[in-house]
C-alpha cells in the first residue's frame, strides 16, 4: 500500500469542485469536492442512490452537471470557460476529451455486432488513427493481460459476463487512457465470476493506473485502494486510507453502511 | 419387438370443410374457364407484349427509386424525430402525421396538378415552367417517395430505439463523435430490426405503384389500361397485369426470405452477415 497521499493540486488527475447535480427537484449531488492524484486508486463506496455512479458519470460528462467544475489532468471537463461563463462543448470536443478517460460499465456494453478483436481495436483505428496491424497487435497484447488470449473471434453473446467485462476493460485500455473509471464493474456478475474481473483490476492498479472505482466489494477496496471515499445522500461523508475507513469508520452513517455490508 | 400400428384420430369436420371448399373453388374456376366472354388466347399474346414489358420496367423503376429515396428521407426524418430540438422533432412529427394521414391516391393527384397553384418556379433570373418539371413520372415518384418516407421514418425510429442505450454510452465514453457512434455502432445494430419491415414495404410498394396509373405514369397498369382502352379486352389484360404483379411479389418475397434468413436467424448470424458485407465493400474499395 502506498503512503497517505498529499492533497496538492499539482499531481492531481481529477479535481472536483463543488459538483452538483439535480434531476428535476431531486438533488443527487450536493457539492462534491475531491481530488484524485496521478497513480492513485480510489474506491467510492456508499449505499445505492447515494450519487456515486452519477458523480462518476460526470467525470466524462456522460451526465451533465448542474453546478461546479471537474478538471481531469488540469483540463475543465465538458465546458469551455469564457468571461466567467461555462459553454458546453460540442459532441466533437467532448469526444476528444473522452478519448483519454477509460470507462467500464456495470452492464459491460460491449458492441454486440462486433467480435472481440473489433471491439478492442475499432476505437484506436478510427479515433487514434492507428494502423490495423498496430491496433490488432495491441488488442492481442491486452487480451493476454485480461487472460482471454485467443478469443479474438468470439462475439459478446458467446462470452460469460466475467469474460465480457474483461474484454470491456481491454477495450478501454486500448485507447491508452490516463484515467480509468469503473462503474460497479462486478455488480452484474454471478458471484463466481467476480474474482476474475477483480484480478484484472488488481493488475492494473499494480501497474500504476489511476483508477476511480465505484464498488460494493469491500475486500477489494481494502486490499487495492489507496484511499476510500464514502458517499451518502449526495455528499462525501468520510474519506481516508482504505483500512482506516473500512475497519475504523468515524461517522455513524459509514458505520451503519458497513455493518449492513458484512 | 414389433412396431405398434397407430391409427391417428380422424377429424371429420375438417374433411367436410375441405370438400365444400373444393366444390366452391371448382365451380368458380369452371365459371371463368367456360366463360365465352373471355378470349383466352389474348393472355399469352399480351403477356410478353412490348408495351407490357416496358410497363414492368417502369413499375420496377418506381419501386426501386421510391424505396431508395424514402429510405434516405425516412432515415433523416427518424433522426430529426429523435432530436432534442423541439422544432426539428416537431417538424418530423408533423410530416409523418400529414403524409400518413392523407390517402396516397390524393397525394398523387395533388402532385400531378401542382402547376394549378404554382405555375412556374423562378430562382433569380432562371424560370421554369412547373409543368415541364413535374411530369407524370416526377409527380408519381414524388408522391410515392414522400408518402413512403413517412412510414420509413417510423420503421427506422423503431430500429434506432431498439438498440440498447448502453451501446451509445460505451461509444461516447471511448471518444466516438456522435456521427461515428451513429454510423459504426448504433445504425449497424438497428439494421437487424429495420430490414425485415423494409422488405415488407418493398413488396407492398410493387403493388402500390399501380395507383400512379391515375396520372397515366406509364407503369404496368397504365399500359394494360391503354391497351384495353383500344381493344376492350379488359379482363384479359387485367389478368396479364395480375400475373406479372404476382411474379414480381413472389420474386421479391423469396429475396426477402433469403436476406432475412442470413441476417436474423439469431443474434449470432447478424454480425456475420454485416461483417461479410463490410469485408466485401472493403475488398472492392481496395481493388478499385
Amino acid at each position: 500500500m502506498t503512503q497517505q497521499p498529499e492533497f496538492t493540486t499539482s499531481g492531481a488527475m481529477v479535481e472536483a469542485l463543488d459538483v452538483r447535480k439535480s434531476f428535476g427537484a431531486h438533488e443527487v449531488l450536493k457539492g462534491i469536492n475531491l481530488t484524485i492524484r496521478k497513480g492513485e486508486v480510489v474506491c467510492l463506496l456508499g449505499p445505492s442512490g447515494s450519487g456515486k455512479s452519477t458523480f462518476l458519470r460526470c467525470i466524462n460528462h456522460l451526465e451533465r452537471m448542474s453546478g461546479g467544475r471537474i478538471l481531469v489532468d488540469g483540463h475543465l471537463i465538458g465546458y469551455n470557460e469564457r468571461h466567467g461563463l461555462l459553454y458546453e462543448m460540442s459532441g466533437k470536443e467532448l469526444a476528444r476529451q473522452r478519448q483519454d478517460i477509460g470507462m467500464v460499465f456495470q452492464r459491460f456494453n460491449l458492441f454486440a455486432h462486433h467480435d472481440v478483436l473489433t471491439n478492442i481495436s475499432q476505437a484506436p483505428i478510427l479515433i487514434r488513427g492507428q494502423s490495423r496491424e498496430q491496433a490488432f497487435a495491441r488488442a492481442r497484447e491486452l487480451l493476454k493481460l485480461v487472460d482471454l488470449e485467443g478469443r479474438e473471434d468470439a462475439y459478446p453473446y458467446q462470452l460469460s459476463g466475467g469474460q465480457q467485462q474483461r474484454v470491456a476493460i481491454a477495450r478501454a485500455l486500448a485507447m491508452n487512457p490516463k484515467l480509468m473509471l469503473f462503474d460497479e464493474p462486478t455488480s452484474a456478475l454471478d458471484p463466481e465470476l467476480v474474482g476474475e474481473v477483480l484480478a484484472v483490476m488488481r493488475k492494473l492498479a499494480a501497474d500504476g493506473m489511476t483508477m476511480l472505482v465505484v464498488t460494493h466489494e469491500l475486500a477489494f477496496a481494502r486490499e487495492v485502494a489507496d484511499r476510500v471515499i464514502f458517499m451518502d445522500q449526495g455528499v462525501v461523508v468520510e474519506e481516508g486510507p482504505a483500512r482506516q475507513v473500512i475497519d475504523a469508520p468515524q461517522h455513524e452513517r459509514t458505520k451503519t453502511f458497513l455493518r449492513r455490508m458484512h | 419387438m414389433s412396431e405398434q400400428r397407430i391409427i391417428p384420430a380422424r377429424n371429420w369436420g375438417q374433411w367436410v370443410i375441405a370438400i365444400i371448399l373444393i366444390v366452391i373453388v371448382g365451380f368458380l374456376l369452371a365459371m371463368v374457364i367456360m366463360s365465352r366472354h373471355i378470349t383466352w388466347s389474348a393472355i399469352p399474346q399480351y403477356l410478353f407484349d412490348e408495351t407490357i414489358l416496358e410497363g414492368i420496367k417502369l413499375t420496377i423503376l418506381f419501386t426501386v427509386l421510391s424505396m431508395l429515396i424514402s429510405i434516405v428521407a425516412g432515415g433523416v426524418l427518424a433522426m430529426m424525430r429523435l432530436s432534442p430540438n423541439a422544432i426539428v422533432s416537431g417538424f418530423a412529427s408533423l410530416y409523418i402525421w400529414f403524409f400518413r394521414g392523407t390517402p396516397l391516391l390524393v397525394q398523387i393527384i395533388f402532385w400531378f396538378n401542382i402547376q394549378l397553384f404554382i405555375p412556374s418556379i423562378d430562382i433569380g433570373s432562371i424560370h421554369f415552367d412547373t409543368n415541364s418539371i413535374i411530369t407524370a413520372f416526377v409527380a408519381a415518384l414524388l408522391a410515392l417517395s414522400l408518402n413512403e418516407a413517412a412510414y420509413m421514418a417510423e420503421i427506422m425510429r423503431g430500429g434506432l430505439m431498439a438498440v440498447d442505450s448502453g451501446q451509445q454510452e460505451a461509444a461516447k465514453a471511448l471518444g466516438y463523435t456522435p456521427t461515428q457512434a451513429m454510423l459504426r455502432i448504433i445504425f449497424p445494430q438497428a439494421l437487424r430490426v429495420i430490414i425485415p419491415p423494409i422488405g415488407n414495404q418493398t413488396i407492398s410498394m410493387l403493388k402500390t405503384t399501380s395507383l400512379v396509373s391515375v396520372v397515366a405514369a406509364q407503369d404496368l397498369l397504365t399500359r394494360a389500361q391503354n391497351i384495353y382502352a383500344k381493344n376492350f379486352l379488359i379482363i384479359e389484360l387485367l389478368i396479364v397485369a395480375s400475373i406479372w404483379y404476382l411474379v414480381m411479389t413472389t420474386v421479391a418475397s423469396s429475396l426477402q426470405y433469403m436476406i432475412e434468413r442470413r441476417l436474423g436467424r439469431s443474434t449470432s448470424d447478424a454480425p456475420m452477415a454485416w461483417r461479410a458485407a463490410l469485408r466485401l465493400l472493403r475488398a472492392e474499395g481496395s481493388n478499385g
